[in-house]
């Protein structure tokens, strides 16, 4: 659908988009793989040479591998399908003819709008502090023992943190697609004897199909990396560690550039897996 | 889905809807509030909502404590910077994959969204050794860069989208009625397409302003942006519930004083002009 | 001046070829229709001559200038878009000097172009408007006033009546015949639609799959079509088409005979059927006969208002004189 000159202009046009995140991506990462195949400990000695799969075996047998890989699972898969069914359900409810939609609106988005490292503080002491937070105020009102809620319910506590900013998110992506469902989709499933649950399982779910992937990939891509949370909140103890927050300890507090480059690595394939399994889907979806 | 509904269900729609509303709002509220309390206030049991002695004493601490302005001023910096300099680059890519579309379109643009997964905290030693070796660490110059090259593929995807929604004619219409390849751009697909850079830019900037694993670690005193002032609150000594409300408070109005006043482009640039 | 040579112009699309090599000479001052059912290349041809596709052999020429690698403003050629493209955020006047302002017109000059652009096509008074609070008919003006202003050497029109509704299109239909009239400028007109290539064209080029199948003025192609392509697709309702034993009795593999070109009387005919639906238009009545014998449904076209409804028995006469005879290839004989 163009001419050859505007083909050659287009390849010029998309050029520096596409050269600067490839360097963007390339570059850090052939020094990441290298430095993962080095022993290399900036404050004790530096580059102390070459150690070909030490460090890889290292970090995958290193006792804190698996329960890393496994809580960075939990906190997003746990944060996603709160946020899809309660966006769905929210979403559902917001599209209801009512008074004052507009400000109910604002303040379902607000949440989006605060810096992580603002709502894990705010959630980890206003709220969640086991002596004056306000859920020790409300549990003691009840006569009920007050939860110390980063320790013993630690995970549990980040997913709520987590799932409080991203409900906004996925709840205005699935209120727009609601709001785009044809009404007389409904009113002919209603003329063919549909009952409200049948409607929604048969008519509403299939349409927010394009719309849950969206919320999943973008979700996604942003709850693989979240940091804040997790630094401000537990700094990774009590079995929030995600296998992001493993890597930078080890390149960070424990100073190991060599062992952590290897976990970089892993989290590179692990992100990939991600990342290709929902590509596929995405690249599906994004035709219709 | 306009219909005719009783009164009585609307009733309860709304109620429902504002208690929600007000429920996942009440965080922002409660910290908004306490920021205007004593310390002591703001512990007390039962918890005071609103009669207590309004004060602004907080904020005076809080400015005196950490300087405020200049954290403000690395933010809009940073994320205005990256945001503005990440559409002047996208506007050009997305104008190519939307109306000069190849077979790898679709495939670019994957892989675009795919760097958004690279885990950072995987070349996180890598950057600050390049940064190191360019002076850029602690620099608003390069965090801009840094928060620019994370926020592009967004931008493309979501400029992509939106250019998508124009017709190819009227850029034909304007390359016979004799316009260049960059007047057609700046005249006449720009102008069309406010909107949705509009609410690319607001996504893009607020993304930025609350990106925190770059800012966090690549900053210490100069370029510090308002994600690393909140962060000296979590230190124990910082641990004064009315300051730290004060100090989040101020770290995060200006995000919902603008979100507020652009709520119709903010709430097109959040579904990432991906869901109609 | 704007005559328009196509050379031996194909063009191809990955492996798909839309244009097989093609002759065309289009004379300076000549209204030219491209007709042909969708998909026929005839948008592709167009598109070729404005430069907004490149062609993948074969040369074109304005003038007698190769104009084949020259960029589409630099052709001289005006182009006015199916879904007009006005520009949406520009006023109607803004929108009419746009390519004005890319060519660098002085503004004293622009301005004069406008106003009379704009008092020829009656848009005066809203040439402060943004094309969204205009109607259908008034954008397509615009679209209009942005070609005329350029002063083009020639106007491509791309089915621009498609978007309007039937009455204004017989309107348009006669302003852009008017337009031709008083400019004398080469135009260049792509429609699907037989009915605007007859009634507007100098010169109609029917377009199959990218093939020329005819070109000729309007009633050349209604009189002599050159094959069963061109007899079926020019003239409304459309030509009746026999073979069998009827068209062996003319000696030829398929004959044609147009609706109008047959006598209907109540009494017995050379064929004779029964009605089956009757469209009575007051001017004229349609009929679909069947039970004539033929493989074939008749259709006949009959002035004024007749009488018969359906299931009435009808004798259907062609006159001989109008018979069409196509050979086993499909291409005419006599």
């Amino acid at each position: 659908m163009a001419t050859t000159h505007s083909r050659i202009a287009a390849r010029f046009m998309l050029a520096p988009a596409v050269v600067l995140l490839l360097g963007w991506m390339l570059v850090p990462l052939i020094m990441t793989l290298w430095f993962s195949f080095r022993k290399y400990l900036p404050l004790r000695g530096g580059d102390l040479g070459w150690v070909g799969f030490d460090n890889y075996v290292r970090f995958v047998s290193s006792s804190a591998f698996w329960p890393s890989v496994q809580t960075t699972l939990v906190i997003v898969g746990g944060v996603l399908i709160i946020t899809v069914v309660l966006g769905i359900l929210l979403a559902l409810l917001l599209d209801q003819p009512m008074w004052g939609q507009g400000i109910v609106r604002i303040l379902v988005i607000a949440p989006f709008f605060v810096m992580p490292t603002v709502s894990a503080l705010v959630w980890k002491n206003i709220f969640m502090d086991p002596v004056n937070g306000l859920f020790a105020h409300l549990w003691k009102f009840f006569g009920a023992t007050p939860i110390e809620w980063l320790s013993q319910a630690s995970i549990q506590s980040i997913i709520l943190i987590v799932s409080w900013q991203w409900l906004p998110f996925a709840t205005l992506i699935l209120l727009t697609a609601v709001q785009s469902l044809d009404g007389e989709q409904i009113e002919a499933s209603e003329m063919d004897g549909a009952k409200p649950l049948q409607r929604f399982f048969y008519i509403i779910l299939p349409h927010l199909a394009r719309a849950i992937t969206i919320v999943v990939l973008i979700q996604t891509i942003f709850l693989l990396s979240i940091f804040a949370e997790i630094f401000v909140t537990t700094g990774g103890a009590f079995g929030t560690k995600t296998l992001s927050y493993l890597i930078f300890q080890r390149v960070l507090e424990s100073q190991n550039v060599g062992l952590g480059s290897a976990g970089g690595i892993y989290a590179i394939i692990l992100a990939n897996i991600v990342a290709i399994f929902l590509m596929r889907i995405v690249g599906k979806n994004l035709d219709a | 889905m306009a219909r005719d509904v009783t009164n009585n269900r609307k009733i309860i729609n709304t109620a429902a809807a504002w208690a929600i509303g007000l429920l996942i709002f009440f965080p922002i509220l409660w910290t908004i509030l306490t920021s205007f309390k004593t310390e002591a206030q703001a512990i007390n049991d039962p918890p005071l909502f609103l009669f207590f002695d309004w004060t602004l004493e907080n904020y005076a601490v809080v400015q005196e404590r950490s300087n405020y302005g200049r954290f403000l001023w690395n933010s809009i910096m940073i994320a205005g910077g990256s945001t503005v300099l990440g559409i002047i680059i996208a506007i050009p890519a997305a104008w190519s994959m939307a109306f000069v579309p190849s077979k790898r379109t679709k495939d670019i643009l994957l892989w675009m969204l795919s760097t958004k997964m690279l885990p950072a905290v995987g070349v996180l030693y890598p950057i600050y050794l390049i940064f190191i070796q360019f002076g850029l660490l602690d620099s608003v110059l390069g965090l801009t860069v840094v928060l620019m090259l994370i926020n592009l593929p967004i931008i493309v995807w979501m400029l992509y989208t939106y250019f998508r929604e124009i017709p190819g004619e009227i850029l034909e219409a304007a390359r016979m009625d004799g316009a260049s390849l960059s007047s057609e751009i700046l005249y006449v697909l720009t102008p069309m397409a406010i909107p949705g850079i509009a609410s690319t830019l607001l996504l893009n900037f607020i993304l930025a302003w609350n990106e925190a694993f770059w800012t966090l670690n690549l900053t210490a005193a100069k370029a510090a942006p308002l994600t690393a002032f909140i962060a000296s609150y979590s230190s124990p000594e910082g641990l004064f519930y009315a300051k730290l409300s004060a100090a989040s408070t101020m770290a995060i109005l200006p995000i919902l004083i603008l979100g507020w006043f652009s709520q119709k482009q903010l709430v097109r640039g959040l579904t990432f002009g991906a869901v109609k | 001046m704007g005559q328009i040579t196509l050379q031996q112009v194909t063009k191809t699309f990955g492996n798909v070829e839309v244009i097989p090599p093609l002759d065309l000479t289009i004379e300076d001052g000549e209204f030219t229709v491209f007709v042909g059912p969708s998909g026929c290349g005839k948008s592709t041809l167009l598109r070729l001559i404005a430069g907004l596709e490149d062609t993948t052999s074969g040369k074109i020429l304005v003038d007698g200038n190769d104009a084949t690698s020259v960029p589409p403003a630099k052709r001289g050629l005006a182009m006015v878009f199916q879904s007009y493209a006005l520009y949406p955020h520009m006023s109607v006047r803004k929108n009419i000097a746009f390519p004005m302002r890319m060519a660098g017109v002085p503004q004293d000059e622009q301005e004069q172009r406008i106003e009379q652009a704009a008092t020829a096509l009656n848009l005066t008074d809203y040439l402060e408007r943004k094309p969204g609070q205009l109607s259908g008919g008034q954008r397509q003006r615009v679209a209009i006033g942005r070609a005329i202003v350029r002063e083009p050497e020639a106007f491509l029109f791309d089915e621009p009546l498609s978007n309007l509704d039937a009455a204004l299109r017989v309107g348009m239909r006669l302003e852009i015949s008017g337009l031709h009239n008083r400019l004398q400028t080469t135009m260049i007109y792509v429609t699907h639609d037989q009915v605007e290539a007859m009634t507007m064209a100098d010169k109609i080029v029917v377009l199959r799959a990218g093939y020329v199948e005819q070109v000729g003025s309007p009633l050349e192609l209604y009189r002599t079509p050159r094959n069963l392509f061109v007899a079926g697709f020019i003239g409304s309702p459309k030509m009746n088409f026999i073979e069998g034993t009827e068209a062996k009795k003319h000696n030829t593999a398929t004959i044609g005979i147009r609706p109008e070109h047959i006598d209907v009387t109540n009494k017995k005919g050379v064929w004779n059927g029964k009605v089956g639906v009757a469209e009575h238009l007051g001017s004229d009545t349609f009929f679909h006969v069947h039970d004539t014998g033929l493989a074939e449904t008749l259709t006949v076209r009959a002035p004024g208002d007749v009488s018969l409804r359906h299931g009435d028995p009808i004798g259907l006469t062609p006159r001989t004189d109008q018979i069409h005879k196509f050979n086993a290839e499909g291409l005419r004989v006599n």
